[in-house]
């Protein structure tokens, strides 16, 4: 089944599974990340008195967010880039930089929220803040995991070096940064253009 | 909070029961501390990783969850029995009615199936257990945590009361106040983490783990609808875990996603309920349609009629059940065209059921049936699953519904549907594949008594309730005037109910005599079934195949049976790896409970600290780096001569 062809994190049928369930996983990420979407487009216009998302939303800060989350799953590219090349050093350092760009968005995020906060837009205002803060909560929670699970997985790189089993869960890793970066353009896309055009 | 809020007080049933739990609990700790079987429990059961024994911690759980929501029924049963009784008032029967509801489904009806999917599917596919077993093990412990909060609601606390779909506005905060509905969002959240793994798990091992050359039009049946179900499973699951979000937002964090005041919208919970509701009945049904054609096959000596037209009905039934979910509220408010696909929608369905009818009754024809008791219930279920099939049809009609809406006719409707469809299902099972989990059968007289005690039952509870329905009935009623006329029918179905109830207790009956008495020497393959599980020893040994075998044809342990070619050769043994037991998934799952009842009870510190578990456990799973074990060659050869006799 195996050549020298054949990517590190392939080689054996358990890490095989591994990656193949994960993408079933991704599915029905896709499946929940559809709901709150959903759930999204038949509350966003209820805002009870409350405000409106072109009311609150900053897309300048909005669209430095989607740089760096962007930016960041590039990165996430060029570490696992480096892991096929049996690069370790390469590998850990592109990872950083992505756990870095990652908190770097979810502190903008969390700075965003305090200020749809002090707008008097909290989670309890109305059906659409609701929606709005569940979707993007849930995303940025993703993002939040992503991070502390990397982490751990770079102390196993640290100890354990490029090995079937750790270069199989970094590219896990990476396809679930990928996945989030995807949910995000859908965000950006229509939660916050729409809701300022619209 | 004070203690008498905290505990359910005032209901001498319910303190009854609380008296009984607690003796239960003390009984069974001192009787295991006494036996000294801690230890046993711990490396040989909640430790596991074995696909059978958590398949069947699954089905006892089930049988026991049968047992709990059989007494929600029979109360019912008895309360309606006569005209304007007061054995239970209006809020009790409607804790009742909806424990009942959700207790069947997600935790009677899915470990069920799930166990037995578990135990037979690696079987079937000639591999040595699923893709992820510490995965399977935290899919079973979560489960049962979900399970237990659930549970725990009728006596600590207060039951859900809002019915098993939760309509809101009636399950919001504003309606329904006190716990028992964060009980009810919290529990089913928690057992949903574990089905939607289990999902994911069978999808894998499924694609990944066949035997050689069994290729897809190969698959025994099971298999097959196993493989559909876990991909509707992972296709629904992730709905309700937004929709319990939505709901435990709603009641705890004070969210408007389903008040209409403040703009939220109450429709969007039953569009999302029902998205993921649909297609849950598929999800119980499906694989009972598979265990259905194995044992008609099996016991009518022919091969299944029709199998390619089966795999396309089960793929054509999945596609079709998320298309459907409008049909549950025809009568809130959409237009007549909506009504009207989804009307067709949900006709259509009846197809690709009609396909799967007429296929078993055509493997029947000019078969040498043997009439065992797994086989009477999948006899059984053909002509009644057919009456409740039938009855959905009229059902499916928007402009006949609104004659129907939420009437006993669709109470009797669903039960005609699920209990021969999913309950005989299980029992076919149960009997069919008990000699592969324990290596005895069970005793088919006794069996016999089950089998007709239960479908007489069955008919006497659910055929009246089409009639009251017709005449007007709503569901949910906790009782009723005499004028209406319906004492003499409810009476009667409320016989049923005790029939039916004793059936179920020839059932438990039969595990306990077949426990001790049976015979411990019934071969292999005791029914001379057509599938791989029955090539390996009965109860299957630990590793399942010595050697994995290599499959040419459907049914091929049939044909090879027919060859005389299912031995064993001794240079052919090699060391199988096996995975090593794990404690975090009972640990993880332990935490996730904790966190959940501090939940229930918005005891958000608490919560917090718990959730500290979840955090450990897994730091503690990513860390692992556990390879499993091998079991060398004089193991496997010494186990496989004990049942095999010689080895070529």
């Amino acid at each position: 089944m195996t050549s020298h062809t054949t990517p590190l994190e392939y080689q054996s049928e358990q890490t095989q599974m591994n990656i193949l369930g994960f993408w079933v996983f991704l599915g029905a990420e896709i499946v929940l990340f559809s709901t709150l979407f959903a759930s999204y487009f038949v509350l966003e216009h209820n805002t009870a008195g409350g405000p409106a998302g072109q009311d609150i939303f900053i897309l300048k800060d909005v669209l430095i967010e989607t740089f760096i989350l962007l930016t960041s799953s590039f990165t996430s590219g060029l570490a696992i880039h480096s892991m096929r090349n049996h690069d370790k050093k390469g590998l850990l350092i592109w990872m950083i930089v992505t756990l870095l760009l990652g908190a770097g968005f979810l502190y903008m995020e969390i700075n965003e929220f305090i200020h749809y906060v002090h707008e008097g837009a909290t989670i309890q205002t109305s059906g659409f803040t609701a929606a709005f803060f569940t979707l993007l909560g849930t995303h940025g929670a993703h993002v939040t995991f992503g991070i502390i699970w990397i982490s751990l997985l770079l102390v196993q790189l640290v100890r354990r070096g490029i090995t079937v089993k750790t270069s199989s869960k970094l590219f896990i890793a990476s396809l679930y940064w990928h996945f989030l970066d995807v949910v995000w353009i859908f965000i950006f896309t229509f939660v916050y253009l729409k809701g300022m055009v619209m | 909070m004070s203690l008498d809020e905290f505990f359910v007080t005032g209901d001498p049933l319910i303190f009854a029961s609380q008296i009984a739990i607690g003796l239960t609990m003390v009984g069974l700790i001192a009787l295991i501390t006494y036996l000294k079987r801690w230890k046993w429990l711990w490396s040989e059961w909640f430790t596991t990783v074995d696909h059978k024994k958590i398949g069947i911690m699954y089905i006892l759980s089930g049988v026991l969850m049968f047992f709990r929501g059989g007494v929600d029924g029979l109360l019912m049963k008895a309360q309606t029995s006569r005209p304007e009784l007061g054995l239970l008032d209006a809020q009790h029967y409607d804790e009742i009615f909806t424990t009942h509801g959700v207790i069947m489904i997600l935790f009677m009806a899915m470990p069920m199936l799930i166990g037995i999917m578990n135990v037979v599917v690696p079987l079937q596919i000639g591999a040595r257990d699923v893709a992820f077993p510490k995965l399977n093990a935290f899919s079973f412990w979560i489960f049962f945590a979900g399970a237990m909060l659930f549970n725990l609601s009728f006596v600590i606390g207060g039951s859900p009361d809002a019915g098993w779909t939760s309509y809101f506005p009636l399950a919001g905060k504003e309606f329904t106040p006190g716990v028992g509905n964060n009980y009810y969002a919290l529990s089913l959240q928690i057992a949903g983490i574990g089905t939607l793994a289990t999902g994911i798990n069978f999808v894998v091992t499924i694609i990944k783990m066949r035997a050689p050359g069994l290729s897809w039009m190969k698959l025994p049946i099971f298999t097959w609808s196993t493989f559909i179900t876990s991909i509707i499973i992972v296709a629904a699951f992730p709905i309700l875990t937004i929709a319990l979000l939505y709901m435990t937002l709603d009641r705890l964090f004070g969210t408007h996603f389903f008040t209409v005041a403040a703009g939220g919208d109450p429709m969007l919970w039953l569009n999302l309920f029902w998205l993921w509701g649909h297609p849950e009945v598929y999800i119980v049904v499906l694989p009972a349609f598979g265990m259905f054609s194995e044992v008609i096959a099996t016991f009518a000596r022919k091969n299944l009629y029709g199998y390619k037209s089966m795999v396309y009905a089960v793929a054509g039934i999945a596609f079709l059940s998320m298309l459907v979910w409008v049909h549950h509220f025809y009568t809130m408010g959409n237009s007549a065209a909506v009504n009207s696909i989804f009307s067709l929608t949900t006709m259509m369905i009846a197809i690709p059921t009609g396909v799967k009818i007429f296929n078993w009754l055509f493997t029947l024809r000019k078969g040498r049936i043997e009439f065992s008791t797994a086989m009477l219930w999948s006899l059984a279920f053909i002509p009644c699953f057919t009456i409740g099939g039938v009855t959905g049809v009229m059902l499916a009609m928007a402009a006949a519904d609104y004659q129907y809406h939420n009437t006993m006719f669709l109470v009797a409707h669903f039960h005609y549907v699920l209990i021969p469809g999913v309950v005989f299902a299980v029992f076919a099972a149960l009997y069919y594949w008990w000699p592969k989990m324990f290596g005895f059968k069970l005793n088919e007289k006794i069996g016999k008594w089950h089998f007709w005690l239960f479908v007489i039952g069955f008919n006497m509870t659910f055929m009246p309730m089409f009639f009251v329905g017709l005449d007007g009935m709503s569901r949910r009623m906790y009782t009723y005037a005499e004028s209406t006329g319906w004492g003499a029918w409810l009476g009667f179905s409320a016989v049923g109910s005790l029939v039916m109830a004793a059936g179920f207790a020839a059932l438990c009956y039969n595990i306990y005599w077949s426990f001790r008495y049976a015979s411990r020497d019934v071969g292999n393959d005791p029914w001379n079934a057509r599938t791989l599980e029955w090539a390996t020893a009965s109860p299957a040994p630990h590793y399942n195949f010595a050697v994995v075998p290599e499959v040419e044809t459907l049914d091929d342990f049939w044909y090879k049976k027919k060859k005389g070619k299912t031995g064993l050769k001794k240079a052919d043994l090699k060391p199988v790896h096996m995975p090593s037991n794990s404690w975090t998934p009972i640990v993880l799952a332990a935490a996730f409970g904790l966190v959940g009842f501090f939940l229930v009870f918005e005891w958000f510190p608490l919560a917090i600290i718990s959730a500290i578990g979840i955090v450990v456990g897994l730091v503690a799973n990513t860390f692992d780096y556990d390879d499993g074990y091998h079991i060398p060659v004089e193991e496997l050869e010494e186990e496989e001569r004990e049942w095999r006799g010689d080895l070529q």
